[in-house]
């Protein structure tokens, strides 16, 4: 990097908190002169459950010990700390559960930071109201816009952009914790607001945002980011691993369908152009890097809740079964539904009944080629799916004797497969799904935003 | 004819976000790559039906600086729901792995 450039380090100590930070990353990126942690906390990878029922994924113990570690390397090094997508889904649930282990270790430590706190989730009436005006935009697959889709969420989150970190800075926050904001936005949002180039700060938010994941060791620890007005430079922080041109280009594959492009909240990155330098043998110089400036819109995720599933287990070693799996698990489907709905009637409602053959082709539920030799054993998972938890499970024990003994043929005896335990039902709990692929056109970066500040010692008092 | 895993040094699938599935082959090097990327089982026509999509749904990516072929589609369902079976799309790709290239 140019010496006379205005630089802005971001110290990004993991991919996601909770994964576990090292001290050791963290002490060397403050080192190296710090101007910032930054990472997030959530991701929609894990599925809609987060969501829609606000938990987080990672443990409280595993999120209480990272914080831990960034909050005193923060207090010690009297730079800002920059959390964002609070508790896997940023729901406001998930960010409160964030902000009482903060202020936890700030009673622990003695530390009395300034934290402010950015809500994002958004009521589902108030936006079914604004995809009937038509300020919601459906993003591909998903085609047209219904008011209904959003107000059958349990919960919706729009993703924020940097704007509101950066406000949240220049009122004086020492920590920022986030609800759902876009990874990249939580790391670009200080060099942004100290005139680093849009294209470097967007792009070099997206390389470090998986932390080493963008290295040469992937699961070893952090990124520094060094970001200029028109450049950007990425080195890991553990001794030993290395950024390459290669693994540091390679993730603008990761978790996106296009690698030049990606969407952000008022714009595009578009690293088309961009070109991947190594400077030494560890750290990567990356120039080329563009944003292009589009009308300001949030992304937004919902999840509903769904049906109730019910399953069971069993081992088949069965040679017989075994060389005919598909003519006996479709033979075991129809016993089964003619069962419930013999025995249930009305009262099983609508039920849904799945068979996976765990060793065969329970993971693709494609044909299997005809050359393939039959396997050992097969795991075979049964799994009901209907209104309540209560029915699901009835569905259960009502298939359970077939489920257990059905032979391949008719005339053969009565089998009995391997259950694991007893009793031999498992209440799974309730599917969630995600409800929304669309953005909301916003009027700027704060219009659905609410910030407020925590003062530590009020809380502790109170 | 080489299979598609005999001129890759690594295959891989996950979520793009909760509706869609992405795919990257990382041939075994630009040589590959520039015999191998362009190939006709290797287009949207052919493989939308092994992802169970339309063709025009597919998008397929050249990286040549990395050797690589993006594959993108989308779900057919959305992540996690009734009937998932593979959470993260991480074993998706398995299915193409055998595809013999002309």
């Amino acid at each position: 990097m140019n010496s006379n450039e205005v630089c802005t380090n971001v110290l990004v100590p993991i991919g996601a908190l909770g994964l576990g930070v090292d001290e050791g990353d963290v002490e060397r990126g403050v080192a190296a002169g710090a101007h910032v942690i930054a990472c997030d906390a959530g991701s929609t990878d894990s599925g809609p459950a987060y969501l829609a029922t606000g938990v987080s994924k990672y443990s409280r113990a595993a999120i209480k010990a990272d914080l831990r570690i960034l909050m005193r390397a923060r207090h010690a090094a009297k730079i800002p700390l920059l959390i964002g997508s609070c508790g896997t889904s940023g729901c406001d649930k998930s960010l409160d559960w964030t902000r009482d282990i903060a202020l936890e270790i700030a009673q622990e430590l003695g530390q009395r930071p300034r934290i402010a706190m950015l809500y994002s989730e958004q009521d589902p009436q108030t936006m079914a109201k604004l995809a009937e005006s038509g300020r919601m935009a459906p993003l591909p697959p998903t085609e047209g816009v219904d008011p209904e889709q959003f107000r059958s969420c349990d919960r919706i989150v729009a993703l924020m952009g940097p704007e509101p970190y950066m406000a949240a800075l220049k009122a004086g926050a020492d920590i920022v914790l986030g609800g759902r904001t876009t990874d990249t936005a939580v790391l670009a949002a200080l060099p942004l607001m100290r005139g680093a180039g849009a294209g470097p700060a967007w792009h070099a938010g997206k390389i470090a945002e998986c932390g080493a994941l963008c290295a040469t060791r992937p699961r070893e620890g952090g990124v520094m980011i060094r970001v200029g007005k028109t450049s950007f430079e990425v080195e890991p922080l553990r001794p030993g691993n290395t950024c390459t041109p290669h693994t540091v280009s390679a993730h603008m594959l990761y978790e996106n369908s296009d690698p030049f492009q990606l969407h952000e909240p008022g714009g595009m990155l578009d690293v088309t152009n961009a070109r991947y330098e190594a400077i030494d043998e560890r750290s990567v110089r990356v120039t080329g890097s563009e944003f292009v400036s589009r009308p300001y819109t949030m992304k937004l995720e919902g999840a509903a809740r769904g049906g109730w599933q019910t399953l069971m287990l069993v081992g088949i070693q069965d040679r017989k079964v075994l060389a005919n799996i598909d003519r006996f698990l479709g033979r075991m489907h129809e016993v089964l539904t003619t069962l419930v709905n013999k025995a249930m009637g009305n009262a099983a409602g609508n039920f849904h009944i799945s068979l996976r053959p765990y060793g065969w082709n329970a993971v693709s539920g494609l044909p299997v080629n005809s050359n393939v030799a039959p396997p050992q054993e097969i795991g075979l998972l049964f799994i009901a799916t209907a209104q309540t938890q209560e029915v699901a499970t009835q569905i259960a024990k009502t298939c359970n004797p077939w489920f257990f003994h059905l032979p391949l043929e008719e005339a053969q005896g009565l089998p009995s497969y391997g259950f694991p335990f007893s009793p031999a039902e498992l209440e799974r709990g309730q599917v969630f799904e995600f409800k929304l692929n669309h953005v909301v056109h916003v009027v700027d970066a704060m219009e659905l935003v609410r910030t407020s500040f925590v003062e530590v010692k009020e809380h502790v008092d109170a | 004819m080489p299979k598609l895993e005999d001129v890759c040094h690594q295959i891989r699938s996950k979520n793009a976000g909760p509706f869609w599935i992405s795919v990257d082959l990382f041939f075994r090097d630009r040589e590959a790559f520039d015999r191998y990327a362009g190939a006709k089982e290797l287009q949207p026509r052919q493989l939308a039906p092994l992802f169970g999509v339309r063709t025009d749904q597919v998008e397929c990516h050249l990286v040549p600086d990395l050797a690589v072929l993006k594959i993108s589609y989308p779900r057919r369902d959305p992540q996690g729901g009734m009937i998932e079976r593979d959470l993260h799309g991480g074993q998706q790709y398995v299915r193409i792995v055998d595809l013999e290239l002309s």
